[in-house]
Parts: structure tokens; sequence; C-alpha cells
């Protein structure tokens, strides 16, 4: 069994958006859920949040920032080429029945899957603040998407090319400080932005859910290398999450678990199996 | 006239310090020679009591009585009447727990190698008989399978044999369950696993990789919508126990599930051939004292570890692992912690494992598993140097199908309700059997399930 790319665009210089082909997947697809992938027999079986669904057309959208081994070689599978395995929907979906005005906040890759959360709450009717922030103008992603979904757009750079200077932290401290009363925070990015929004949102109690995206191997709950500390206990991410209480989360452990695998991953994009003239156009 | 050699034949094996810095086989198996010579310590005993201890009833004294005469490809055959999978059981199989525990020449010698027999004769049929695969009658009905471990192999074989159309469903992208992302190559090489699923395949059963019921598909959708008659759940214990004691987090601590998956399933050994890579340090803890313990032992070790521990609560008589497991880890330089229980895990700034705190125990009273209980020592806790620790204290069943699937009991453990002889659940039309009902188990328990479930499965159909 094979998993066809329909569609592939380049988002930007290290992100890029893949459509696979997954009909199975597609029916089932919930905002906050995950896919596991593998490229060919060679690959790691790697997590992807599900950027978008389309039940009709039976295709699911992930988009895929480079940063190793993996989504180095992913970049190289062009649309009309097939991935070897493609499995999900993994995860608990994001409970966002019943809120009334929501900040969404995704960071540089995390606004891709921030996009869905937004999405879905715009379509059950919530007032929608999306804030993403990128380090630099070049490096925006998914505006017009997220201009559709959001009551209010803020985008913001680290280096303030497009205009609006800072972190999305800081963008969210004036959202709060202006007197908006948000019900809830989805803070989707890296670990260290998401950690710093839920220190934006503790001192008013604000309830702040984070996207965790570990290491992990099957996704089912199999494995237990996706463990991250919530509130004291140890939880799997694949079937506990991905989304937990933000407030909870041993952020510490989570960083230092990330490191778990660094030096290997640099060693595999060094002397890793080529795929230079290999092509994954039939399976 | 018997042959009265009080022993077994010797098993060939690499020996023990070349084969713990490779992943070929451990053992090479019996020549025809010595398949013969040991056949002929069968004493064919007329009240077969070997048979008694064999989960599938394999008609042991017939198929070694074949052996003797030379005939392997008949032995082979009788063996295949009553167990799909023989060249898995011969070594995999607890067998001095089973069937060579009644072996009457192991009351006072040792019993005639069964497993040995029954692996030599998988292998000759392998290497000199092509499969000649029929493929059923098809009688118009279809059963689902939830997983392609032992059990579902079974299952879905013996169903496809009656001519149903078989779905088997597996999570992972390779079918073959445990005998493909945990026993390792040197216990089981994966090509012959991977011989008797292309079989099944060849019979007609549609293997589905990637495929998770209770997520991408639900039980009821598989009636509801997909038209099954029946299902059959071998989803096995997948779900890896933790000790839950302070710095389990920690960098450098995997489950028995991760260390070995990484290793089997994802070629982890071949890294950076293969992109998966698998962390080993020198000096590593196995936590636990089973199979998937000394598997986990065994592996590190031939990953480059200098020191490898298996980390034990209870004594060296009550380790559950297959003797020849402990025998085999033993020889190979695996050193046994006995008595002794881990209380914490120590790391670094940097949030890697660096120690870990154990208790010595002792043993006292006998507990409900009819093992002595094991009792700390007060103030006997040690720190010893560890940089790896991989957790090998049991698995239990998945909850995704359970949390989807209404009407389905499970007990507190999380196992399916199911009856024993025919794998029937509290729904109608669904069985179940293998760890997924007992929690974590053997291979031919799983097995065994699987073939009364199909039975009862066709029963219920057929009426």
């Amino acid at each position: 069994m094979a998993y066809k790319v329909v569609r592939k665009e380049v988002l930007n210089p290290t992100i890029f958006l893949m459509e696979v082909e997954a009909p199975l997947i597609a029916k089932k697809a919930e905002p906050g859920q995950f896919i596991i992938l593998r490229i060919d027999e060679y690959g790691e079986r790697v997590p992807f949040t599900i950027n978008d669904y389309d039940r009709e057309k039976g295709t699911v959208t992930i988009i895929v920032q480079i940063v190793g081994k993996t989504t180095q070689d992913l970049s190289k599978v062009e649309a009309g080429e097939y991935l070897l395995d493609f499995a999900g929907p993994l995860g608990t979906p994001t409970p966002l029945e019943g809120k009334k005005k929501v900040a969404v906040i995704g960071g540089g890759l995390g606004t891709a899957i921030a996009y869905p959360q937004a999405k879905k709450l715009h379509k059950l009717g919530a007032n929608v603040t999306v804030i993403t922030g990128f380090r630099n103008k070049e490096l925006i992603i998914l505006e017009d998407e997220l201009k559709e979904v959001a009551d209010k757009l803020i985008i913001a750079t680290d280096d303030g090319s497009n205009g609006n200077k800072g972190f999305v932290t800081d963008m969210l401290q004036k959202e709060i400080d202006a007197g908006e009363k948000f019900d809830e925070v989805i803070a989707i990015g890296p670990l260290v932005m998401m950690k710093f929004v839920c220190k934006v949102t503790e001192p008013y109690g604000i309830p702040t859910m984070v996207s965790m995206n570990p290491v992990m191997i099957d996704g089912t709950g199999m494995c237990g290398g996706c463990r991250v500390i919530v509130g004291g206990e140890t939880k799997f991410a694949c079937v506990d999450g991905p989304d937990f209480d933000g407030h909870k989360v041993d952020w510490d452990s989570a960083m230092k678990r990330g490191r778990m695998f660094a030096d290997y991953e640099k060693r595999s994009c060094a002397e890793g199996h080529c795929r230079i003239g290999r092509t994954n156009k039939e399976d | 006239m018997p042959n009265m050699r009080p022993d077994k034949n010797p098993m060939p094996e690499q020996c023990p310090n070349e084969r713990n810095k490779n992943f070929l086989e451990v053992t090479t198996g019996y020549t025809e020679e010595m398949a013969i010579d040991e056949a002929k310590r069968c004493l064919n005993c007329k009240n077969r009591p070997c048979m008694q201890g064999c989960p599938v009833s394999v008609k042991i004294p017939e198929f070694i009585e074949r052996i003797a005469e030379g005939d392997f490809e008949g032995a082979y055959r009788k063996i295949k009447e009553t167990n799909a999978l023989p060249a898995v059981c011969g070594r995999v199989c607890p067998q001095e727990k089973q069937c060579e525990a009644k072996c009457v020449r192991g009351i006072k010698q040792e019993s005639v190698g069964i497993g040995r027999l029954e692996r030599f004769a998988a292998d000759w049929h392998m290497q000199h008989v092509e499969d000649k695969i029929e493929v059923p009658e098809p009688n118009g009905k279809k059963v689902a399978v939830v997983g392609s471990g032992p059990s579902g192999l079974t299952a879905a074989g013996d169903l496809a044999k009656r001519g149903y159309k078989v779905t088997v469903f597996e999570a992972f992208h390779t079918a073959g369950g445990v005998l493909m992302y945990g026993i390792p190559e040197f216990r089981l090489p994966k090509d012959i696993v991977q011989k008797e699923i292309d079989n099944l395949r060849a019979m007609g059963v549609d293997i589905q990789t990637n495929v998770i019921i209770g997520k991408t598909i639900m039980i009821d959708e598989l009636f509801d919508e997909m038209g099954y008659d029946a299902v059959y759940i071998g989803s096995g214990a997948g779900l890896p126990s933790f000790m839950g004691i302070e710095g389990e987090s920690l960098n450098g601590v995997y489950s028995a599930n991760e260390f070995l998956t990484r290793i089997n399933l994802m070629k982890g050994y071949k890294f950076p051939e293969y992109d998966t890579p698998v962390y080993v340090g020198k000096n590593v803890a196995v936590l636990g004292g089973g199979n998937v313990a000394m598997d986990a032992a065994r592996s590190a070790k031939r990953l480059g570890a200098e020191n490898v521990y298996i980390v034990y609560r209870r004594g060296k008589e009550e380790l559950p692992a297959r003797a020849e497991e402990v025998h085999h880890a033993e020889e190979e330089g695996i050193v046994f912690k006995l008595l002794q229980n881990p209380t914490r895990f120590i790391g670094n700034e940097d949030g890697w494992v660096t120690n870990i705190e154990v208790i010595h125990m002792e043993l006292g009273e006998p507990d409900d598993s009819g093992r002595r209980r094991p009792v700390p020592v007060e103030g006997s806790e040690e720190i010893l140097d560890i940089d790896t620790v991989i957790v090998a204290i049991g698995q239990t069943p998945n909850p995704l199908i359970r949390k989807t699937t209404k009407g389905l009991e499970t007990n507190r453990k999380g196992c399916i309700i199911a009856d024993e002889a025919t794998g029937k659940t509290s729904r109608d039309h669904v069985n179940a059997g293998g760890d997924v009902v007992t929690g974590a188990a053997t291979v031919i328990l799983a097995m065994g399930a699987g073939k009364a479930a199909a039975e009862a499965i066709d029963k219920d159909i057929q009426g």
C-alpha cells in the first residue's frame, strides 16, 4: 500500500505543504490529531500534526518544516509520487465545543497546526483571535487562510520586518491589557514559546491548551517514548494528548527529552541512507 | 529399541563471544543426523503426555516418529495439521513448561528435544519444499481480524481455510505483531515470519497495514458499514507498564517496547543505513525477568554495551523467562542482579540518567501467583552507575478498542473478558483472544486462542 502525494507547495524556504490521499484518515480526522508517516523502507516513523483534511476528496494535508533527516527527505518527494506509510488519525481531538472567545497562538510552523483549530472554532461560532509569530516577513505562512477564519489576526515578526515587531507573547499580553477576555488560549509552536505563553496566561487564570510533539514511534500508546509529565503524572502524548493543560506541563523535562536523539539526528543527516537517485514514483 | 542417550542432542549454536556482537540467529539448528538421533529418543508413549502440555495439541509422537524414519516433510505436515506456525513455535515456545515438561524421558533424564525437532522439521520444509498454497472455495462470509500477531495470524489462517474472506487490520506498517517488533532477529529471524505472512496472503487473506482499529476504523463500522459477519480481536498487550518511580522520564530510560521496536521493526541496529536511531550507553540496566527482558538485555549487549544487568526483584528460580533464554543470556555475559528492585532513577542536569538506586529484597510467603513474594530489606539501598535503563516489567492491552467499542466488557486490568474455550465476548459476533484477553503471555497461548476462536466463529456463523 502506498499513499499518493496529490499536491505539494513551498510555503517559505524551509516550510512546505503536502496533501496526501488517505481517505480513511480524512474521514475521521479532527483538529489536534496527527498522522505518522514513513517515506520508504529505510525511513523513520515520524508524527506530523494534521493541518487540514477534505473528507470528500479523501485527502489529508500536513505542513512540514525541514529540520532533520526525514523532513529533508520528505521535501524531495514531489506531487504524483508516493509515501510508503501514512497512518492515523492519532491522538485525541482538541475539545473546541462551547467556547465563546479564544486566542489561538501559533509560532512558526505551529501556525500550520493552529490553523485547523482556528477554522473549527470559527465554524462553531466562536470569536477567534489568531496570533502568529515568525522570525521575519519572508517566513510568514497561511496569512490568507487565517484571515478567513480569524475575527482578528495579529502577525508578529521578531525583526519587525512586517511592521509589527515582537513575540507572540508580547502580542497576547497587549490583547489582555487592552481588556480582551479570552475563555481559553490555544498555543502551538516550539516548546519554549508554549512555555512562555503559559507564563503570560497563568496570572489571569486563562485556561491554556498546548500541543506537545515529542519523539514517538507507533503513536498508539505502544512505545511510551512520548512521555510527558503533566501535573506530576506521566502521560503519553500520543494517546492522552497531544493537547495538555499548559499550566501543568513540566516544560523543563519536556525540553530535555526533546534532545535525546539530537546527536543521532546529526549523524543521520551526515551519514544516513542516501536517497539521491531514488524516487517514490511507485511503491 | 529407542536411543537411550540420557541427554538431548545439544543444539548447535554460535559461540557466545561471537554472537553477542551480531544479530544472526543464535542457534543454527539440528542437522538431519542429529534430528534422527534425537527423534529416536522418543519412547512413543501410548498415552502421549507431551501432547497434553501443548496448547495447540501438536501430534508430537507422530511427527517425531516420521523424523526418526527420515520422512521430514511428513513430520512437517503432521505438525501443520494443528500448528500454523511451527518454525516460530519451535523457536519461541517455553517447551520446558509445556510439552517437554510432560515427557516421560524427562522424569529421570533430559526430555526429548521436542522444540528442537519441531524447528528442524519446519526449517527442513522451508529449505527443501516449495509451498503449494491452495486457495479455498469461498463461502461468501467476511471476517475481520484485528491485529496481525500470532493470535490474529492463526485465526486468519484457520478461517481462510474454511472459506471465509478474511481481512487482517494491523496498526503498524508491517504485519506480524510481536513476532516482528518484539522478538529479536537473533532469536526469531524475520524471514521466517514474513514467509508465513506471505503464505497467508497467497491463501487470499487481505492484510491491511497502517489501520488502527479504534482510530482509523471502529469495531462498529466493521459490521455496520463494511459488512463483516464477525470480528476477531487479537490486538495483543501493547501498552508498556512503567515502574512509576522518580526519574522515569529521564533521557536514556526506555520501555522495552520502544527499545525493541527501534531495533527489530525499525532496524535501528543498522543505523545510519536505516534512519531510526537507538541509543545504548556503556552500562545498561534491564528491569524485569521475562523473555522481553532477556531480549532487551541481549540486544543491548549486541549494540555495544559494556555491562548489561538484569535487575529482577525475585530469585533465579522465579525468573519467568524461558530457561534457554536465561542460559543464553548468561553465556553472552549478561549479569543477573537478582533480588534487587529499583527505587529511583538519578539524572544529571541535562536530563540523562546516570544512576539507579536499587533496594535488596528477600523472599517471603507465596503471593497470588504462587511465587514467593519479594520483601525489601530495610537499609539495603545501593546506587549503580547506569546510563541506559530498559523497563521490561510487563505490558497491558492497548485501550483504543475498549474505549471506542460500546458494550465490550473488560476487566480492571483492561483485558477484554472472553470465554476461554471460544473467545466469545460480551458483544455478539465479536471474539477475542491472546494477550488482549490474558494480559502478556506466550506466542503459543495466543495461537491456541486464535485457533479456538476461528472454530467458534465458524460454528456461530454456520449455525
